[in-house]
């Protein structure tokens, strides 16, 4: 691949919006009246005025993470995204968000240690075509985010509980309306990378699992008579989607994590076709 | 919505002491911003030595704008809430008259707000793109060491709003019981 490709397809995530998130951001100001029907249409206006002139919507440009699957070189991959980074940095541009823990010095290139994360996976598609998903993740909704060791007892009711909890914890602050990813079973490590999977799903579509599909439904209406709408200002909008993905567990675990995501789902989806990287269907 | 009131900076304490809860304005002139790192630093300055830089009727922005060449290019608000443990003491040393962010902000701020002649508004979370439009000029950058996100940058705006007004300075506050940050 060619960092610099990679790095055009990271400015894009950046000044524009996957098609679902748009449609559903549209919906969803067309439903709220007074302060938040304000809000909803400074987002659509911010999100038209980023996509005309290529420039970040937010300025949490966020950490990016990538999800590579199928046949790639590991090492000349995790050289090339990095390099991608750097480059994205000055010309996307990203905001440099990376700093040390201990310190707080910022690295000054997004490339401090562990960052940018790549998750390798075989991948779920039979045909053995690489694909890259790349997500920015912003720390407004990432700070909302939590996991949970449940016994397994508590089930699928203890399962919803984390996530409308999380969600009511969360309140105002990770810029409702918000997108949740949901992991079930796992490990403790597993669940987290589940959840932010599932984020990566389409929002407007339901699980091929009937299970997963209601749970998917029955959060999103729990979540939604919740109140808290647009910015916490009240109303019919908390989330504008919900997906889950799962795994088997341990058979004393219950492992459940709950992503959140503010409405600015940033996420792109390619196919690697002799080193070039094909748009999955954007905007 | 009507068309937002403008408030040009500085701040005076009967401006500030008129807004009220719902109102939706916007501002002109010099705002600074302002988030974690810059409040612990500020916070341990006006303890010894003082600022840099004066905030008497200033307005502070809870932003780590994004800048490139020297111009903003996004600029929304950040998570106030973070600031919660410091923001009064700010409040109640600097004589700053205005915060903005989002999110909504705790008890502590609200009586400091309240005590000091100060009032808290939020501008739309992650229109970052649209709020730099009404950037027109950096003026100034303290503390750079911090990081970008984390440095005081002075930023010239020309109506940069809609700001709505959900804490004021009567112990008002839009977000009531459960819904509080």
């Amino acid at each position: 691949m060619d960092p610099a490709e990679i790095a055009k397809v990271i400015r894009l995530l950046e000044s524009e919006l996957p098609l679902d998130v748009e449609c559903l951001l549209r919906d969803a100001a067309a439903r709220e009246v007074g302060l938040s029907r304000t809000v909803m249409e400074t987002i659509i206006k911010n999100v038209e005025y980023a996509r005309q002139n290529r420039i970040p919507m937010c300025q949490d440009t966020g950490t990016l993470i990538f999800f590579l699957e199928g046949g790639f070189d590991i090492r000349e991959a995790k050289e090339e995204i990095g390099e991608a980074v750097a480059i994205a940095t000055d010309e996307a541009p990203l905001r440099p968000n990376t700093v040390n823990p201990f310190t707080r010095e910022n690295d000054g290139r997004n490339l401090g240690r562990g960052n940018p994360l790549i998750h390798f996976d075989a991948g779920s598609q039979s045909d053995g075509v690489p694909r890259i998903h790349i997500i920015a993740k912003g720390a407004g909704s990432e700070n909302a985010s939590r996991t949970c060791m449940l016994d397994p007892d508590q089930g699928l009711e203890g399962v919803k509980r984390i996530v409308v909890d999380a969600v009511r914890g969360a309140g105002s602050k990770p810029c409702p309306p918000i997108f949740v990813g949901v992991g079930i079973g796992g490990s403790h490590d597993h669940s987290a990378l589940l959840a932010k999977k599932a984020l990566l799903m389409d929002m407007r579509e339901r699980s091929r699992d009937p299970m997963v599909a209601s749970l998917e439904a029955d959060l999103l209406e729990e979540i939604n008579r919740l109140g808290i709408g647009p910015m916490g200002f009240g109303g019919k909008t908390t989330a504008l989607g919900v997906r889950a993905e799962w795994a088997h567990c341990h058979t004393a675990s219950l492992p459940v994590s709950v992503c959140i995501q503010c409405w600015a789902l940033r996420r792109v989806s390619c196919t690697v076709k002799n080193g070039r990287l094909i748009l999955d269907g954007h905007s | 919505m009507g068309i937002p009131r403008e408030l040009k900076t500085l701040l005076d304490e009967p401006t500030v002491r008129s807004l009220r809860v719902g109102d939706v304005v916007c501002f002109t002139g010099e705002i600074f911003t302002m988030r974690d790192q810059a409040h612990l630093r500020a916070l341990k300055l006006l303890e010894g030595r003082g600022l840099p830089f004066d905030l008497e009727g200033r307005v502070i922005y809870h932003c780590g704008p994004l800048v490139k060449g020297g111009r903003v290019v996004s600029a929304g608000p950040t998570t106030s809430m973070r600031m919660e443990r410091m923001e009064s003491d700010l409040i109640r040393r600097s004589g700053v008259r205005a915060v903005i962010g989002k999110g909504g902000m705790g008890e502590r701020t609200l009586s400091a707000l309240q005590e000091c002649g100060c009032v808290y508004l939020e501008y739309t979370g992650g229109a970052g793109a649209l709020a730099a439009k009404s950037a027109k000029g950096i003026k100034q950058v303290f503390w750079q060491d911090l990081g970008e996100p984390e440095a005081v940058w002075v930023i010239e705006v020309e109506k940069f709003g809609p700001c709505f007004v959900t804490m004021d300075s009567h112990g008002r506050e839009l977000r009531k019981g459960a819904f509080r940050p």
